[in-house]
């Protein structure tokens, strides 16, 4: 049980897909900024990565070694178009919004490499769960990421207005910086950083040390 | 001493095979089941949202939930023969479709390489356009337009006042250019330098989008950094308002809507 609770909760703080692995950045740049579009993208991304794990972790002991990476991505791909369309279907708007990153999903670092790392080694039960935590791990960040955005670029979250903006006759004069993708990156930095001051052993060891200049003075 | 392979094991031929084709069969059962099953779903999403971008561009719109009822009371679709500029009752708007249209020939002309200005390739001889009751008579006139932009055909709706030369909106409804720049199409700020400008200045089709510095009553402010999203939209609009488009149609309009409208 411990097991279990382990495989979901540790990719969410101790090995965390986005900030210890910087993997999946890119979807965390584009679909930051605002909070219903992450949420739902972190639901597509989370159930993608938990089902494939669980399918692959299923035939696994059938994979040819040869053509694993393609039968994971076939896997993973059919999966994705699925959400796609259900998205369509009862999300149109957001789907819209999301447009090609539903799509790109298949290309999300943190799903292949779950595939590759740990359910083609591993029993369906724990690599399902492993999927779940590490798609929560990945939604943890992008919905930190989203509420700092949308709160303090529009003064809204989830649409709905937090801050009164001065457009609309409040107080607060939003930083339209942070409705831009630049920004996600300056928020997933500071996040890298506090999590890394906070739990040191993340940090990267140092394989070359940077020396200093050495100017040698002629006389 | 080569070592047995048995026909089971997974380095076999057979069984790379046997995956790859099985895997293939199940994925692709599994995507179409799921495309086909979703597909009433996602066509009512589709007529819902068409009727959201009419009613939009018309000024018209007020919440999701009125969409299907105030569509009926406000718009009347209409078939244009695009030929003769006049309207026509050959085909039944409710079920006609343009872009099924396009592709046969029959129902649709090859378009020479000058003409084809918004690079559609081939033009429908019919095409529905949205008429908006008021209490006297016509507020707006629809049209639908689309071309090429950088990246993807651009869908969108022309809607003008009932002289067919003052515009009152311009919007498209499916398009897939760059997120951040060309897709700033969508922007209402933009959007809304079109209201108020003209189309033609007398017989001359003057509207056009320009770099930047846009003055008077035909030019419209092209989007910093889409110069060609924004060549695309001028085309698509100029090639729609002109001869081969809607141009006839919008000339004797006024007469149409006293005729038969």
């Amino acid at each position: 049980m411990a097991d279990r609770k382990k495989l979901i909760l540790d990719p969410v703080l101790e090995n965390n897909p986005v900030i210890l692995q910087t993997l999946g950045i890119c979807s965390a740049l584009a679909v930051t900024s605002s909070l219903e579009v992450s949420l739902i993208m972190c639901l597509a991304l989370t159930s993608v990565t938990a089902f494939s794990s669980l399918f692959i972790s299923l035939i696994r002991h059938h994979i040819p070694s040869s053509i694993r990476i393609i039968i994971q991505m076939v896997i993973i791909a059919s999966l994705v178009i699925v959400v796609d369309q259900v998205l369509k279907a009862f999300a149109p708007d957001i789907s819209k919004t999301l447009s090609v990153f539903v799509g790109l999903i298949i290309t999300n670092c943190i799903v292949m490499g779950r595939a590759e790392a740990y359910a083609m080694a591993n029993p369906p039960l724990p690599s399902f769960l492993d999927g779940i935590g590490n798609g929560l791990g990945y939604s943890a960040i992008l919905i930190g990421v989203a509420v700092i955005r949308e709160l303090f670029g529009a003064g809204k979250l989830m649409g709905i207005e937090i801050l009164p903006t001065v457009n609309n006759g409040g107080w607060y004069v939003p930083n339209g910086l942070l409705l831009l993708p630049p920004s996600a990156f300056f928020i997933i930095g500071a996040f890298i950083w506090i999590l890394r001051s906070w739990k040191s052993g993340q940090r990267e060891k140092v394989e070359n040390e940077i020396l200093p200049v050495q100017v040698s003075e002629h006389a | 001493m080569a070592e047995e392979r048995s026909i089971f094991s997974n380095d076999h031929p057979f069984k790379i095979v046997f995956m790859a084709v099985a895997l293939c069969l199940v994925g692709s059962v599994l995507v179409s089941a799921a495309a086909i099953g979703l597909r009433p779903q996602q066509a009512a999403n589709a007529r819902i949202s068409k009727q959201t971008n009419i009613l939009q561009v018309a000024g018209l719109y007020e919440d999701r939930a009125s969409v299907g009822s105030l569509f009926e009371e406000r718009i009347e679709p209409r078939i244009v023969d695009l030929r003769t500029g006049e309207f026509s009752d050959d085909v039944d708007p409710a079920t006609y479709d343009e872009v099924a249209a396009t592709r046969d020939p029959e129902m649709s002309d090859a378009l020479s390489k000058d003409q084809d200005l918004a690079q559609i390739r081939r033009k429908a001889h019919y095409a529905t356009v949205y008429l908006v009751k008021g209490d006297g008579g016509y507020e707006t006139v629809i049209i639908p337009v689309h071309g090429y932009g950088l990246w993807s055909t651009l869908y969108g709706f022309v809607a003008l006042k009932p002289d067919g030369n003052e515009i009152i909106g311009l919007q498209f409804y499916q398009h897939a250019e760059t997120p951040g720049l060309g897709g700033e199409v969508d922007n209402p700020t933009w959007r809304a330098q079109w209201k108020g400008k003209k189309l033609y200045d007398g017989d001359d089709l003057k509207i056009m989008v320009v770099k930047s510095g846009a003055s008077g009553d035909y030019e419209i402010d092209g989007l910093a950094g889409a110069t060609l999203t924004s060549r695309g939209v001028d085309n698509l609009v100029r090639y729609w308002a002109g001869a081969d488009g809607f141009g006839p149609f919008l000339k004797n309009l006024g007469q149409e809507l006293a005729e038969n409208g």
